[in-house]
This record gives C-alpha cells, structure tokens and sequence, in this order.
C-alpha cells in the first residue's frame, strides 16, 4: 500500500526552477532513502512536503494516507503524521530532555489560568519515549550535556510524542561517529517494525544499502531514477552514476596550465573543534599548491572543507591548532587574520552575507576592507585614490551597479561575489583560497567567475579552490583531493578525475574507518 | 559627474533632514519665547549648558558605530568631577597634573570596561551598566556625600572663561568675530578642496545649486553665531574645546584608516575580523576613548557647577545615548556620523532650553523629549524600510 505520493511536484524560486516535475512514492512501513548531490533539490522536496513551502507555493499533488492534502505549515503536516528532522536540530540547549520533547505540546492541566504545565505526566511520558528509543538518560537532563547522537534521540523521541507515521531524517548520521550511527540505523529499524515509514536523506550509502527498502535519485531538480531494494541488493555504481550522470557542457573556459614550483604547502594539519575540545575536526591534512595552479577540494557538506581553509587563514577556525604552512618551501606564520594577509594569502568565504561583506557598506568601502594601507597615506584614506581603485575593479571584474558608492546589499549575488573577490584580489594574494565561490550565483555569473580564476592562475597566483559542485571541480581543477571527514581520502589530477570516481572515494571512506585509502596513486 | 537634483535630495536627505529640523526647533522656540533663545546670552549659556553633552556624543558615536553602548559615562562624569575635587581642593593641587591625573583615570575605566566587552564578549549592557553603579557608588565614597568646592579660579576658566580679547572692543569683542570669520573661511576652503579632489578622480558629487547654497548657509550661520556671542562676551574657552574635538572626531571617522574600520567592525564583525581587522582591540579602544572623553566631560561640568556634588552627571548617559539616536545612529551598529550626533545633541539641548524659558515643568519636558526621540527613530526606520 502506497502511504505517500508526491505528484509532479515543481517549485520555482524568482523563476530559477528549484524543483521539476518530481515523483516520490513511500509506501507503507518502508524506509525510502532519497539521494542526490547537494543542491539537487532534496531540502526544497522536503519542505515541500511538510508544508514549510504551503500549497499553492507549488504545481503538483501531495497524497499522504489514502487523501490528497493541501499543507499550509508543519503545522498542518505534523498534524497528519509527517515529521520531519532537520540537519541542524531544533533543539533548545539550555531547557531538559522532557522539555524539548513537549515544547509547543506541552502537557497541561487547564486550570483558572489556561495552561498550566503538568511536570509529573510530562516526565513520565519522557521516560516512556526514552525508553521506546534506546535513550539511557534522565527526562531532566539538559540537552546541552548530552552529546549529538543522544540529541537525534530525543529528535526521534519527540516525533513519537506526536502520532507520526512518517518520519524525514535529514542526514542524521552526517555528525555522528560510527557507533551512534549503527544505533540510530538500528532504532529506525525498529520504528519501521511498528510501521512507522521513514524518508532516509543521506550521502552514506553504504548505510542506505543496509536499511533502505526504495531509494530515489534526485538530480538537478528532477527524478531520475528509482530503485526497489527488495527484489535485489542495490547496486552501488548505479546509484552514483544516476546522482552524478550529467553532461558535462562546454561551461568552463578553456585554458593551458603552466604549472610552475610549489608556492603553497600545509603539513599534517590537525585542528580540534572550537566547543569540543577534545574532537578532532582535521585530522592531518597534507596539501600542496603550484605556482599557476588551481587545486580543487572536493567533499560532502560537513567534510571539514571549510574548517581546513579558515584554520590555515589565521586559525579563524577553531582551536588545538598543529602543523605548518609553508610558502615557497619557508615556514610561515599565519597565527593571526593579519599575518596571515601580510603573508599574501587570501581565503574568500563560503558565506559572502555572513562573513565577506559589510552589507550596508556600498561597494568602494567593501573592496578596500582589507586592504586599506592601499589607499592611504599615513592612515589618512585618499578618497581619490579609493574611489580609483574601486572603479578599476569594477570595470574589470564588470560588477554591474549604478555606482561604487551603492550598498553592496542591494547587488545579485554574483556581483556581490565580485565584490568580494576584489577585495582580495586588491589585498593583492600569491595564494587565493575560494571557498564555494560560485554558491548562490547564476550561470553567466559563474563563467565570469571561472574566466577570473583562469586569468589569475594564468597570471601565477596559486589558486585552491573548495567546492561542493564537482562538475565545476572537474571543469575548472588541475588537480582534486577529495576530503571525507576531515581527511584527505584521495588525490586525482585534473585529467583522471571523474565525478564516479569522487563519489567513490567519498562513499568508500565513509564504509572504511581507517584513514588515507584509495587513489592516493596519482 | 553630477547627479540629478532630485535623487540627490532623496539620498541626503537624512543629513539634510537633521539640520532643517535643528533649523525649524530653533525657529520655533525663538518664535515662542519672544527672541529670548537667541539672544547673546541664551546662546553663551545653550553652548556652555551642553557642552559636555557633545564632548561626550563623540565617544558615544564611535561607541554605538562599533556596535556597542555606553551605560557609565553619566557615572564617570560625576566620579572625576569628585576626583578632581578631592585633588584640587583637598590636596591643593594645581590644576594641570589634576586634570592629567583626571584624564588618566577616565581612560583606564575606559579600559577595564572594554577589556570586559571586547576580550570576554559580555554584553557592553551589562558591563556598563555594573561600571554605572559602580561609579556612582565610588563618587558618593570619595566626596563623603558632601559637595565639594570651590575650584581654583584657574580651573573655573574652562568652563566659565572666554578667549581674551586681544583687539579690545568694548561692546563687540573683535578677536573673537574674526575667529568666527576666521572659521568660516577656513570651511569654505576645506570644502573647495574636496569638491576639486572629487572632480579630478570624476567622482560624484553634489549638485552645484546645493554646494554653494549649503556652503553660503554654513557660512551665515557661523559668522550670526560668532557675532552673537561677540557682542555679549566673546567666544566661551569651552566652545573652542568643543570645536576642536568636534574637528578632530569628524576628521577621524571620516577620513582615516582607524575609523573606516570601526564602521566595518559595526557593519559586520566578522567579515571585518576576516578582512584583517583586529576588532577586539578596536572594540576596546573605542571605550578607552569614551572614558577619556567622559572625564572631559567631567571636568567641564564640575568647572561650570565650580563644585563636585555626589549626583553630578546623574542621567546624562540617556541625553548623550539620545543624541547619538536622534543624529542617525544605528542601534546595531555601523551607522551614524559625528556631525548628526553633535545636531542630535544641540536638539535635545535647545529643547531643554526653550522649554525651560517657557515655563514647561520638568515632568513634560521629559515626556516631549522622549517623545522626540521615538519620533527621529521612527522617522529613520520608516524612509528605510521604504526603500
């Protein structure tokens, strides 16, 4: 018996198609595991579905439970039995298990004044869920003293508070170590028992083979294939050929590499978490960059990407800091934002609203940010000057505005983007970090951006560059390592690599425990 | 380049705006109380009165700009005024190492209460407001409850002196009209050089109506203003403080590398702590600047009252935050210039004034004030949500 359909579903945002014509069949008491590479369209499928986007958002149908239903909120979706966890919990830190587990449902008794919390049915009830869901911990505990496998548990447990008959995990292993991955996969095992189905999102397929009954791939908004576990063992080749069998168009521009020596080098880097001290976010990287080059890191959310690159930039990343950076063969120290700068190296951020740009700042006072020594004689600014200099890049890089002293906050993404790269490029960088430079930005936006780093490696800058898109990677990349984990898994040249092939070495790290595996050989 | 008159105006309009409301309050309570606010006197006393106000909205700007709030500085004002009491009249002091002693000790409350803010990230709010109390507490410890006074004369000048008058002048006190005239030239001189400096990179600029329009009012208003404080007696020593400090905040705010980063450290700390920026130490030197420019204030004040009284300065944050608020400032920060501070200052001060010269008692004088603060706000969040 199908419990969920999803018809035809299309979503688009300001005319970007988000979501098209999109099929989903759950059926009853199965775990469907939904698989796709990140910006596919997963999230936007779920929120679809739980009404986070309400109908008429949306072209196509939701049947859920025997009915077609037209979702306004969660509200409405949880009321019919589908709950949905996200990636980031909705966990309040500083309330107790039983707390969060009853929050917006709190147990009351009504009494004169309306609602008044009943602590003891509220606490039994927790021990019950707990017990229901493996949970060894007190109903009172906080939830900020228990650790992010235990927290998914009380995730789980307060979606059976409610009468849920669908459940949407997403990607609830991706912080959780071995162990509480197994007991959660365990647990979900156990629910499926009960008949309660569950829609599995996750890059792990090693997992998803050992619990998924369907899986459904999603690419580039749209279904592309679905597979019945049942009648046979999931092949995992064809999973990932499905998630990543997009032609590669002719989206990048053409260049000749001339790779001189090494300028760049980081060894054995290992950084620990800034909360948990004693969690090893990177856990010895090596990596090497040439003069001329663009080196590319591939991996999935979470990898560690991020953290690598603004850890070497001035340790802006977390502490317990181990492991040199070299330029040109010397050791350098990039302890602080400032030295690191000093040093000529540059980290463009993932996130341009949160930490690139001053977004009510118009565009000149932006691109002279760091360096404004460039502009000013004995800490005077020469507005002159600045206001040369902001031209300059704007005529360069084409950022399209009305004028440079416009706020950056009203430009398109790809322009702001442009903002930001000029900012660096004007703190003039021998090592330019990009970190998911062309997120966010639209197609024409993105070959600008992609000429711009063939220019800058052509003109000798050492170019690495992060990103989560590995078309780009490929199209653009003279050289890939692939990171798992906060590990580098694999290191293909540009002209080997393959989107199978980093899929691969992603998937087989995440099954293997034990560090560097795999192409290594290049 | 110049831009079209009209879209100018609707850029501008917020500084403009400031002004012409200064322009209209001014008119209105010169209208009501029959000429009296504007008479010499009045004036000399509006300037003396608010002073410390002003002296005080510069640090409080640069306070707010990088995203935080003072709450201490009316405690700190009253706290060296019983400082330099307790010097100068008790120990007999003169009133150079006093004042330098005073200056000492308003920075490095600046430095405990920003050491706090910046390197331990708690709440300016909360460290503030301790440091409020603490202060107070400390003032009513050092004068033992009692007032003390009278200041040495020498001391008094600051706040109660004029410039001498070198060119004698019995009815018009000549030195201090050419001053005036002086200061006039001076603007029209700097704002020439700006304008020709963005004409050569082929900057924007205002349209030539406004700039010479602006510039002529600017120029009005100064030499009005010296020839009225002229012909009662001269420029007062304070004002000339005033002035220069005024100078020097806008020329740093404006035009240099400390303050452009200080905007960007309110704008977005993070992409400013990224970009090279060292915004914990700029965090904490904004508040050692505030407490050296609230123990100006507190010598200015005591030197006016000629006595230090435990509950000097009682209040005076919430005029110098209101300033900062009424003149544009951005309550999350990254936003705000010195000149509309100073404005937001003289508002309020002239409210003050002409209320009390029309017999409003204390109890509506507050609640107009503060209705005129809900309203400049207002009027702010308003045109920007509009656009």
């Amino acid at each position: 018996m199908t419990l969920l359909e999803m018809r035809g579903i299309t979503k688009r945002f300001h005319g970007v198609t988000a979501l098209s014509n999109v099929n989903l069949a759950v059926r009853a008491g199965e775990i469907h595991a939904v698989v796709g590479e990140n910006g596919a369209g997963k999230s936007t499928l779920m929120k679809v579905l739980s009404g986070v986007f309400p109908h008429g958002d949306y072209d196509g149908a939701i049947h859920f439970d025997g009915q077609e239903r037209h979702f306004r909120g969660i509200h409405d979706s949880e009321k019919a039995g589908i709950i949905i966890i996200h990636q980031e919990l909705a966990l309040v830190p500083l309330l107790s298990i039983a707390e969060n587990i009853f929050l917006g449902n709190e147990q009351a008794v009504c009494g004169a004044v309306g609602g008044v919390i009943d602590s003891f049915t509220a606490y039994a009830k927790t021990q019950a869920l707990l017990r229901k869901v493996g949970l060894n911990e007190r109903p009172g505990t906080l939830i900020t003293d228990i650790g992010v496998g235990k927290q998914q548990l009380v995730e789980i447990a307060k979606a059976l508070s409610k009468e849920v008959k669908l459940l949407i995990l997403d990607e609830p292993t991706a912080s959780l170590n071995e162990t509480d991955s197994d007991a959660l996969l365990a647990l979900l095992l156990g629910l499926k028992a009960q008949g309660i189905a569950c829609i599995l999102i996750s890059h792990k397929l090693n997992e998803i083979a050992k619990v998924a009954d369907g899986v459904t791939v999603i690419r580039d908004g749209s279904t592309v294939r679905s597979f019945d576990c049942r009648s046979g063992p999931l092949s995992e080749d064809e999973v990932i050929q499905a998630m990543v069998g997009r032609k590669m168009e002719d989206r990048y521009p053409k260049r000749t590499p001339q790779i001189g020596d090494t300028v760049f080098e980081i060894r054995d880097w290992r950084v620990h978490h800034p909360e948990h001290a004693d969690r090893l976010v990177i856990k010895g990287v090596n990596l090497h960059a040439r003069r001329g080059e663009i080196v590319g890191i591939a991996g999935l959310m979470g990898a560690g990407r991020t953290e690598l690159a603004m850890s070497v930039f001035g340790r802006s990343y977390g502490r317990g800091i181990s492991g040199r950076v070299l330029l040109h063969g010397r050791e350098v120290d990039v302890s602080t934002i400032g030295k690191a700068i000093r040093n000529r190296i540059a980290y463009v951020t993932e996130d341009r609203k949160g930490y690139g740009l001053v977004l009510d700042d118009d565009i000149q006072r932006n691109i002279t940010l760091a360096n404004l020594e460039g502009v000013s004689s004995a800490s005077m600014i020469d507005d002159g000057r600045e206001f040369a200099v902001a031209s300059d890049y704007r005529r360069k890089l084409g950022i399209r505005c009305a004028s440079v002293f416009q706020p950056v906050v009203n430009l398109s993404g790809g322009n702001q983007q442009k903002v930001v790269l000029a900012k660096w490029l004007f703190a003039d960088p021998q090592v330019l970090i990009l970190d998911e430079p062309t997120r966010g930005i639209d197609v024409g936006a993105k070959f600008e951006i992609y000429s711009l780093m063939a220019e800058l490696a052509a003109a000798g800058k050492c170019i690495v560059m992060i990103s989560s898109e590995m078309p780009e990677l490929l199209g653009m990349c003279d050289r890939i390592y692939v990171m798992n984990e906060g590990r580098f898994v694999a290191e293909l040249a540009g002209s080997e690599a393959s989107q199978e092939k980093i899929m691969r070495a992603i998937v087989k790290a995440g099954s293997i425990t034990t560090g560097m595996s795999a192409g290594a050989a290049s | 380049m110049t831009e079209s008159t009209g879209s100018f105006l609707k850029h501008n309009l917020r500084e403009y705006g400031m002004l012409i409301s200064l322009v209209v309050i001014m008119g209105f309570f010169q209208f009501m109380t029959g000429g009296t606010l504007l008479e010499p006197l009045n004036l000399t006393n509006l300037v003396l009165q608010n002073s410390y106000i002003v002296i005080m909205a510069l640090g409080m700007l640069l306070v707010i700009v990088a995203g935080h709030i003072d709450l201490s500085v009316g405690s700190v004002v009253g706290f060296i005024g019983a400082l330099a009491a307790v010097l100068m009249v008790e120990f007999n002091w003169h009133f150079v190492p006093a004042t330098l002693v005073c200056l000492l000790a308003g920075g490095a409350i600046g430095a405990a209460q920003g050491w706090f803010v910046a390197f331990f990230r708690i709440p300016s709010f909360i460290v503030t407001l301790a440091g409020m109390l603490v202060f107070r507490g400390l003032s009513l410890a050092l004068l033992q409850g009692q007032s003390v006074g009278p200041f040495p004369s020498s001391f008094q000048l600051l706040s109660s002196g004029f410039i001498p008058d070198l060119m004698g002048g019995e009815t018009l006190r000549i030195t201090s009209l050419v001053l005036g005239v002086a200061a006039a030239v001076a603007l029209v001189a700097a704002k020439l050089r700006v304008r020709a400096n963005q004409a050569r990179h082929g900057m924007e600029s205002e349209p030539t109506p406004f700039f010479i329009g602006k510039i002529a009012v600017f120029v009005a208003l100064i030499v009005a203003f010296s020839w009225k404080l002229a012909s009662y007696k001269g420029l007062p020593n304070v004002l000339i403080v005033m002035a220069l400090l005024m100078l020097l905040y806008d020329f740093v705010t404006t035009r240099t590398t400390v303050g452009r980063r200080v905007y960007a450290l309110g704008g977005n700390e993070k992409a400013a702590r990224l970009s090279g920026v060292k915004t914990q130490w700029l965090s904490f030197w904004t508040f050692v600047n505030m407490g050296v420019l609230a123990a100006v204030a507190g010598l200015v004040f005591a030197a006016r009252l000629n006595t230090a009284t435990p509950k000097a300065g009682l209040g005076f944050e919430l005029d110098v935050i209101a300033a900062c608020f009424i003149g544009g400032a951005s309550a999350s920060g990254g936003v705000g210039k010195v000149l509309g501070a100073v404005i937001g200052a003289f508002v309020m001060g002239v409210m003050n004034n002409g209320m009390s010269i029309l017999g409003i008692g204390i109890d509506y004088q507050q609640v107009i004030k503060g209705l005129v603060l809900l309203a400049a706000v207002f009027v702010d969040v308003y045109n920007k949500r509009k656009t």
